[in-house]
């Protein structure tokens, strides 16, 4: 498996970075390093063996599904780039 | 001011409880420690005025009778801690300016035992280096050199926090370990990090980086004050559903437990080929002084560590893409105005983002998207079992585990490496404790033929950080180090 140019455009579109096209054959290069690395990985035999995700071994505490806390509007917004009436400001997205 | 500085937390706690001190003094003094060492970078933000209020409210709640653990000790906090009011910005371009509205547990949990806020200490761009280049703040310089005037990196990602304890412009210091970023540092700046089991400190309020291996840890100059901090640091927190309620051995009294009658597994295969000669040899030596303590070594074997590492830069990575994908020029930071909203999201975070955390986030994508998650994301998983298979299964022999901490010592600031790989090399020995969710700590134990510090690395069983402390008490009572860092503050 070998990441390309174009590869590397599509990877970027979803991770929402913008790569100027003359930076793709370079950042495909240095994936391909770090991936013909991470091959090594294949040599092992995981047949049987479940994913593991958590190391608590403890299962998600519950809790009653109720508003604990709440009701700072200002403090949301405090860092915002851009806000207004209480809301955060973003580029049209509706024509 | 240099007495002041001398003295340890444990000491300097003493001494504010029989009034030789005061907190206010003991503040101005470090203060004026890391004025003198601002060359070393090790701050991004220095809070003097806080720190000052901070002590005096320390002060007067002595007076009172009140003190808490770390009543009027100073201490420095790496950026990626949230830190209510004042600046927090995980060491990137994207974050610059972003002031909390809260404090993360952890730090929360310090001030309400007294301590005093120095500042927000440099570290790598959201933790992502173990050289602490990638910071937007700039390289933070190691305090030690080889007496040829060659700038050393401190480490990383918690180079700030290792750097500044080491160079007494921190009394103690607090910072976070992924993938050995609080074990690393301490071993090229010759003090002492710890990173507890998973769970132990809450992560809440703290930058994410891969929630399911970070971790924030103290900070120290020797074993004791870092076991003070701990006590200090650890909750059980409901914000953060991983944190743990196993309560806290009682660490401050195990540290002079000893290690008589311990077993303590030595890896096979941390004996990597090609390995310096000097790290190899203090191995040998720390195992020796365990051996004369009264412990037993144990032969062990830990057959998945080769593949540790490339585990880790998948699954690392896949959980950073999703964790900074927060990071969009809508809610904080920096925003990069454009017509669309896309267009606004790419340019932002291009923008916003250094080269390494790009890169991580393209890797972390390719990782997770359709058609290769499995290959990837599921066998890095799978491999990550096996790995904790591996200590599960050591555990059941053996009660604490001893490796070197870093393949070297540091290296120099700016040295170029063409292949990240190289780069990622560094963590060979940390990143397994984080796959595996143990405690583990790298304690000063020696130098290498340069002068330059180097440390050893204790593990052991989730929740034990007790047998760490006796393990490497025993190591700094050993060393018994006296030489200091060249760039230190009240030195020559």
């Amino acid at each position: 498996m070998s990441v390309d140019k174009s590869t590397v455009a599509k990877i970027a579109r979803l991770a929402r970075i913008h790569v100027d096209e003359a930076r793709q054959e370079a950042i495909a290069d240095e994936l391909n390093g770090i991936l013909a690395w991470i091959a090594e990985l294949d040599e092992v035999n995981t047949d049987n063996v479940e994913p593991l995700a958590s190391v608590t071994g403890h299962s998600l505490p519950m809790r009653e599904d109720v508003v604990t806390d709440g009701g700072y509007v200002d403090d949301v917004l405090a860092n915002a780039p851009e806000s207004a009436s209480g809301f955060f400001v973003v580029p049209k997205v509706v024509e | 001011m240099q007495d002041l500085l001398a003295l340890s937390a444990v000491e300097a706690r003493a001494a504010l409880d029989a009034k030789d001190i005061s907190s206010v003094e003991l503040t101005s003094a470090y203060i004026q420690a890391a004025e003198d060492t601002a060359s070393l970078n090790s701050y991004v933000l220095l809070t003097a005025d806080k720190a000052l209020d901070m002590a005096s409210d320390a002060d007067k709640r002595m007076a009172a009778g009140n003190g808490g653990v770390l009543e009027g000790l100073p201490i420095g906090v790496k950026d990626m801690f949230c830190t209510k009011g004042v600046a927090s910005t995980a060491c990137s371009k994207i974050l610059d300016g972003f002031t909390p509205v809260y404090e993360s547990t952890v730090t929360a949990n310090m001030w309400a035992q007294g301590g005093v806020m120095l500042g927000k200490l440099n570290c790598d761009e959201f933790a992502m280096g173990s050289a602490n280049e990638t910071s937007f703040a700039g390289p933070v310089i190691n305090p030690w050199d080889a007496g040829d005037g060659v700038d050393l990196v401190p480490g990383g990602s918690s180079g700030g926090s290792a750097s500044s304890v080491a160079a007494r412009s921190a009394l103690l210091s607090v910072g976070t370990d992924t993938g050995g970023s609080i074990r690393q540092p301490a071993s090229f700046c010759g003090i002492v990090g710890l990173k507890p089991t998973y769970g132990r400190c809450s992560r809440w309020g703290i930058v994410a980086f891969a929630s399911s291996l970070d971790q924030a840890g103290p900070f120290s100059r020797d074993v004791a004050d870092n076991a003070l901090l701990l006590s200090a640091m650890a909750s059980h927190d409901a914000k953060d559903s991983t944190s743990a309620a196993t309560p806290l051995q009682d660490v401050v009294a195990a540290v002079n437990a000893g290690v008589k009658g311990m077993k303590i597994g030595i890896p096979r295969e941390y004996r990597m080929d090609g390995m310096d000669s000097d790290v190899e040899k203090l191995w040998q030596q720390g195992q020796e002084w365990l051996k004369d303590a009264g412990a037993e070594l144990v032969d062990i074997s830990l057959p998945h560590t080769k593949y540790a590492l490339p585990a880790y830069y998948i699954i690392a990575p896949a959980e950073a893409s999703s964790n900074l994908a927060r990071y969009d020029g809508v809610r904080y930071g920096n925003r990069i105005e454009a017509d669309s909203l896309d267009e606004m999201y790419g340019l932002t975070r291009a923008e916003g983002f250094g080269d390494e955390v790009q890169r991580r986030i393209m890797i972390g994508t390719y990782v997770l998207s359709a058609g290769y998650y499995d290959a990837y994301y599921l066998k890095a998983q799978r491999v990550r079992r096996l790995i904790k298979n591996d200590f599960d299964e050591a555990f059941t022999t053996v009660d604490a585990i001893l490796t070197p901490a870093t393949p070297s010592a540091a290296f120099p600031v700016g040295r170029k490496v063409d292949d990240p790989v190289i780069n990622y090399l560094n963590d060979v020995f940390t990143v397994p404790a984080n796959l595996a969710g143990l405690p583990g700590m790298s304690v000063p134990a020696g130098f290498n033929q340069a002068g330059l510090p180097l440390g050893l690395q204790v593990l052991a069983k989730p929740f034990d950080e007790a047998s760490i402390y006796k393990v490497g008490k025993v190591i700094e009572d050993s060393a018994a180090i006296s030489s200091m860092p060249q760039r230190m503050a009240g030195g020559a």
